[in-house]
């Protein structure tokens, strides 16, 4: 059977198509355990809560202070109130008291340290999160455009959180360290000769734990690793299922999930197994603290040098003191994770916003809508021009089609119509300010944008249309719907308007998208329209419809349209072809068409669109036009 | 509870596991025991008051200390003694504490393991009309957290369980058996802690689920500001952006502030709650010191009980919680893992074997819901033949393109090849002779070798190659910084929608099907390549039957019959020539696509208006 046959030989030759999943970056890499620079800027995040934040040191003190005194008052019941034959009842109940005080502060203050740190450290996750969003709201396009969302997200995820963890452990650890301090002073103060000898077994625990960290640590990234590995194979078989099952891979695909499943399986067990290793050692070495006391502790109580009192602290005592240790060894991790956490943090905060408004930049609250392109020179990379000594003008009303090769610059064009790009020479002019001259925000106001893939939001139907225009009404959303034709089918949706969209607007067609974002422009209301229109096809009905609401989108406004569609090219009052960055032709479409230039040459191929033109051809027609030209 | 049988299946871990909890209860109680004997022996300057003190233990200690002769000094031989006990039963402890924390996770890990790997399974075999109604996302969390729910529940909660019960249970008897008043004070921070603990887990877990979800929506707002940064420029948003966002932030932050209050407030009235009690001891215990009731030993025997105790009852919360989540993603997994595929090979089912590739559908009709999206449709292929299916979205032509290779199966009427009808054989069979090329294709986070190579995974490359260049892929491949070794998907290079149908076209090509049908998928592609992947493909497609499904008249001309469909129905059939001649649906959709590649000036200027709606 054709099935078994891949099943067994799956098992001899890997199979192809096995995703690739190795740790990211940001697991593998542990950074400096201490930055002073990092450590410094995140302090400026932190001092915003000095006052709260001191309330938790002193809170974390106090806890500490009466977390030690609690075994020395025990102490003092034994040997002051519980003397043998000298039994003291007021003595004991001052004890007592002594004891109820300390109970009290400790359970003040360790609520405190839990609420305020804990409160602190959200909010400062919070501040720092925000900072880099806002930050990243103003930086310009060319480095969102070089930058990959899914890090920036984990900048804005797991970064911070690791910031925040790092607060947190500091807080603590600060309170480990002290109670660490407290405990052995007080082991030395009630008597330094059982002190000393209790606490030769601390360095064997150091230094155990020293040894066994790295190890454990790479048994657990390797466990965490594999786990991600086992749900991204998960995640990808359930995403991709169609494909699965049309292509029969299920076989192959089991048993490659296996291998995953079973690889994490070992890694697993393996960290179980470094992780409960501890145990055994952290007991003996209490049990060898204990029986030090015990022997030595009680020789010198037989001897009459020290009071059984002292005996009892020091038990208390001993179990005491591995946890802090426990607790400051991992904090290392946190500190070193937190380190390289923090440098990615500030390396997006620290990216230059390099448009940013003039000082003196003007807000106007009206424009007449005309667009002026003087001796632009543009490009992204140095010395590579896209765009070179540019000029055109498109009045008030009037809707230029670009026409133009892939490549050809009308992409770039559009984009400096909102300044999302500064230019190298020459001025782009809107409603006759230099887009330099005036806000962005006013930029924005004033021109909208249509892209090619529309890009919706999730909510509903209704906030999409409305988005960033807080005034506008329920009757303005409805009459944009209505204008681009999408009313209709909005209505048919078993909610209306107030239908939630999924994921960019998974469970809305392209061209269904199309009209929403169309009607978002209109909504938008900006004088000037720049709209880059889709180029997949869309089923001729929905097209056809597409069309129509063009035709209302422009009514009254400038346009400047990237146009792929003929019927949108001949609609347009003028049209400029570019190519490779210059303008060649101009004109309406009649007068393009006698020129008998690219334009009439491509236009007479009869493709539907200029995209379905095959660069052959392009190729050509634009030889051919430069024969004819020169 | 189902996961408790699973756990049986580990018998002697578990075993093993039983084992080690006796005995670690047995050391862990022992510790104040002797403790509490080894205060009493460094007051008392003879063993007497030891034994007095410590009946069981010491009667032991006696023994030995007779084996040591007269000579030494009882007291300090039984410091000796008691230290040595005291040593041994810690390490005693903590090793029986690791094999116990190691059984339980390892069988926690093992029933991970196989929950996960039936639960693939189970995915893998669900029919489309179960993927269909699901969202993946939830999908792949109960494959995440619910089977991480379960595992952790059998780590944490099943072995503690016991071990909790034996701890508790025998230091409370021994405690009350000791001295029942000062018993009873000692334990009474008992019920209010584990009270509390449980109570705030419970709390806890039900706030971290909404924090989860407020935290997944402000994911998404970031996402999507992120994703859309041009659209967010284009209308000057970022006020209303930031908005969304600290609307978004700040939801989180209360949940977070609420679930940082619910922790303090519980830690440290926890932490009161026992030292109340050990207060309590102290001063009750004292006055029984003092009138000479209790040894000062035995005393210090409760406070160590207690502290020993405090732990577990903590752990009750704990537990409690694991059993709450064990039970509730338990419950959610076996949902899954209990469901039947509703299209799985017949007990009976042969192969399907084929002998020309002939494809007829008899009479077929689908619908979900009672709602039909296909009505009594019927055709033939035969090899070498191409069908062609158009007509208006929603109209049905996709469903066919499902039903051929039964992702599902129709509620009336049935579909043969070679006259087997499909729901006879095996699905594997049919779906290895069946390529249908899909309108979306999911990209594999791999090379874009192994992605092409996806339905065979064993292909030679130069047949991946050349697959790739039959669907005008090989030139963009080549292109590309590593070439065919390049990684694409979710974590590679991004392919447009465009070079995804070509290479779902090329994924196609290497299952060498018998039978075609390409559902929309050259819809991105432009109309100039489609021509030459049809050229290309014309020798593979010489002697197979395929079906073209698209909205695209260019892309389904030539075939050899046409179908036009409506709401379900076959509404015209025949050649392009005779379509056009019918002068019907299909000739009307002819004119609107063709129309400004055949124009005279005339025509032209009428149409002109029509689309400008006299707006110029």
């Amino acid at each position: 059977m054709a099935t078994r046959d891949v099943h067994e030989r799956s098992h001899e030759i890997p199979p192809k198509a096995s995703i690739k999943l190795g740790p990211t970056q940001d697991e593998e890499v542990f950074g400096n355990a201490f930055s002073g620079q990092v450590v410094g800027r995140f302090l400026k995040y932190v001092m915003a809560y000095k006052a709260l934040l001191w309330v938790a040191i002193t809170a974390v003190l106090v806890f500490t202070i009466t977390s030690i005194a609690i075994p020395l008052i025990v102490r003092n019941v034994y040997d002051d109130a519980l003397k043998e034959g000298a039994g003291d009842r007021s003595k004991l109940a001052v004890m007592v008291i002594a004891f109820l005080i300390a109970i009290g502060f400790n359970f003040v203050a360790n609520y405190l340290q839990e609420l305020i740190v804990g409160r602190v450290a959200e909010r400062i996750l919070i501040d720092m999160r925000r900072a880099m969003y806002s930050h990243l709201q103003r930086i310009s396009l060319s480095f969102m455009d070089k930058t990959e969302i899914g890090k920036l997200m984990s900048r804005l995820q797991g970064d911070v959180a690791a910031l925040q963890e790092f607060l947190q452990t500091a807080v603590f650890a600060l309170g480990d360290l002290v109670l660490l301090i407290g405990i052995i002073g007080a082991m030395i103060w009630l008597d330094w000769r059982l002190g000393l000898m209790t606490l030769a077994v601390l360095p064997t625990l150091f230094i155990i734990r020293i040894i066994w960290l790295p190890y454990a640590r790479r048994s657990f990234l390797r466990a965490r690793v594999t786990s991600s590995i086992v749900s991204g194979a998960l995640a990808e078989n359930i995403n991709g299922i169609r494909a699965v099952q049309g292509m029969s891979r299920e076989y192959v695909n089991y048993d490659l999930f296996d291998i995953r499943a079973t690889d994490n399986l070992k890694a697993a067990n393996r960290a179980s197994k470094f992780g409960v290793m501890m145990l055994p050692i952290v007991d003996t070495l209490t049990g060898a603290a204990m029986a030090i006391i015990v022997i030595m502790g009680g020789f010198f109580v037989l001897g009459g040098t020290i009071e059984v009192g002292v005996m009892v602290a020091f038990v208390l005592f001993v179990q005491r003191f591995f946890d802090p240790i426990r607790a400051l060894t991992m904090h290392y991790n946190v500190l070193q994770r937190a380190m390289a956490s923090g440098e990615r943090i500030f390396e997006v905060i620290d990216v230059p916003v390099d448009i940013a408004d003039k000082p003196n930049a003007i807000d106007p609250d009206e424009i007449d809508g005309s667009i002026k392109f003087e001796n632009v020179t543009f490009g992204y990379l140095p010395n590579q021009p896209i765009l070179k000594n540019i000029n055109f003008e498109v009045k008030p009303g009037e809707t230029v089609a670009l026409v133009g090769p892939t490549g050809s610059g009308k992409t770039s064009t559009t984009a400096l119509v909102h300044r999302f790009y500064d230019i190298w020479e020459g001025s782009v002019k809107v409603g006759g300010y230099d887009v330099r001259d005036v806000t962005q925000d006013s930029l924005g106001r004033h021109v909208s944008m249509v892209l090619q893939e529309p890009f919706l939001f999730s909510g509903t139907i209704f906030e999409n249309i409305k988005y960033a225009k807080d005034d506008a009404t329920r009757e303005d959303i409805v009459a944009a719907a209505q204008a681009v034709g999408a009313h209709e089918f909005i209505m048919k949706l078993p909610e209306g308007y107030e239908t939630e969209l999924e994921q960019r607007g998974g469970n809305l067609s392209l061209g269904q998208r199309q009209l929403i974002s169309f009607a978002r422009a209109i909504v938008a209301d900006a004088k000037i329209l720049v709209l880059d229109e889709a180029t997949a096809s869309i089923d001729s009905y929905t097209e056809m419809l597409i069309q129509q609401a063009l035709q209302r989108l422009m009514e009254g406004r400038t346009g400047m349209v990237i146009a792929h569609r003929l019927a949108t090219i001949r609609g347009a009052d003028r049209i400029i072809v570019l190519q490779d960055g210059e303008i060649i032709e101009m004109g309406n479409h009649d007068e393009l068409m006698e020129l008998g230039g690219l334009y009439s040459r491509l236009y007479s191929m009869n493709y539907a669109s200029f995209d379905d033109i095959p660069d052959e051809l392009i190729q050509q027609a634009t030889q051919a036009a430069e024969g004819t030209s020169t | 509870m189902r996961i408790t049988r699973m756990a049986l299946q580990y018998r002697w871990r578990l075993f093993a596991g039983l084992i080690t909890i006796f005995l670690a209860s047995g050391f862990q109680l022992a510790i104040p025991i002797l403790i509490g004997s080894a205060v009493d022996a460094a007051r008392s300057l003879d063993g007497n008051n030891v034994e007095i003190a410590n009946g069981m233990v010491v009667s032991a200690i006696d023994e030995i200390t007779g084996v040591f002769g007269e000579g030494s000094d009882p007291a300090k031989t039984a410091l000796i003694i008691i230290a040595v006990l005291l040593f041994i039963m810690s390490v005693g402890r903590g090793l029986s504490a690791m094999i116990q924390n190691y059984m339980g996770e390892s069988i926690g890990q093992a029933i991970g393991y196989e929950l996960r790997m039936l639960y693939y399974e189970k995915l893998q075999r669900l029919s489309f009309s179960y993927h269909a109604g699901v969202h993946t996302g939830d999908l792949i969390t109960r494959g995440i957290i619910d089977v991480e729910g379960v595992r952790m529940f059998v780590q944490t909660a099943l072995l503690r369980t016991v071990f909790l019960i034996v701890l508790i249970g025998t230091g409370m008897y021994l405690m009350l058996s000791e001295d029942l008043t000062l018993g009873l004070i000692s334990l009474s921070f008992v019920p209010f802690v584990a009270w509390r603990a449980t109570a705030a887990r419970l709390k806890l877990r039900s706030n971290w689920y909404q924090l989860q979800e407020r935290l997944s929506a402000l994911t998404k707002v970031m996402d999507e500001n992120l994703g859309g940064i041009r659209v967010v420029r284009a209308f000057a948003s970022q006020d209303h952006e930031m908005k969304k966002f600290d609307e978004a932030s700040n939801e989180t932050l209360a949940l977070a502030n609420i679930q940082v209050g619910i922790r303090a407030s519980n830690i440290s009235l926890m932490g009161v709650a026992f030292m109340l009690a050990m207060a309590a001891v102290l001063w009750v215990g004292g006055l029984k010191v003092i009138d000479g009731e209790l040894s000062p030993g035995e005393l210090t025997q409760f406070l160590a009980f207690m502290s020993i105790l405090l732990q577990p009852v903590r752990q009750i919360g704990m537990m409690i919680n694991g059993y709450a989540r064990g039970s509730a993603t338990g419950g959610r997994l076996f949902a899954v893992l209990d469901l039947v595929p509703e299209i799985q090979d017949k007990p009976d089912a042969k192969d399907l074997v084929i002998s020309k590739g002939t494809l007829e559908f008899h009479n077929v009709s689908f619908g979900y819901e009672g709602e039909h999206t296909l009505n009594g449709v019927s055709f033939k292929v035969e090899p070498g033949h191409t069908i062609g299916i158009v007509g208006p979205p929603g109209s049905g032509k996709s469903t066919i393109a499902h039903l051929v290779p039964r992702f599902y199966d129709p509620i009336e009427g049935y579909i043969t090849i070679d006259g087997q009808d499909l729901r006879d054989v095996t699905l594997d069979s049919l779906r290895k002779a069946v390529g249908v090329v899909e309108q979306d294709t999911f990209l594999f986070t791999a090379s874009v070798e192994h992605n092409v190579a996806y339905g065979d995974p064993w292909a030679p490359d130069d047949r991946i190659e050349l697959a790739s260049k039959y669907a005008q892929l090989g030139d963009y491949i080549e292109r590309l910084p590593s070439g065919y070794n390049t990684l694409v998907g979710e974590r590679g290079v991004s392919l447009s929608g465009g070079q995804r149908q070509r290479l779902s076209i090329a994924r196609s090509i290497m299952l060498k099907p018998k039978l075609i049908v390409f559902d929309d998928s050259t819809a991105s592609i432009d109309a100039a390549t489609e021509q030459r992947i049809r050229a290309a493909l014309t020798d593979l497609t010489k002697d197979r039957a395929t079906i073209i499904i698209s909205h695209r008249l260019s892309s389904l001309m030539h075939a050899d019959e046409i179908l036009f469909i409506e709401q379900g129905n076959i509404v015209e059939r025949g050649t392009h020539e005779e379509l056009l001649a019918l002068g019907g649906h299909y000739n009307d959709l002819y004119e609107l696509q063709i129309r400004p590649t055949e124009f005279d000036s005339a025509h032209r200027e009428s149409e002109g208006r029509d689309n400008d709606g006299g707006g110029s």
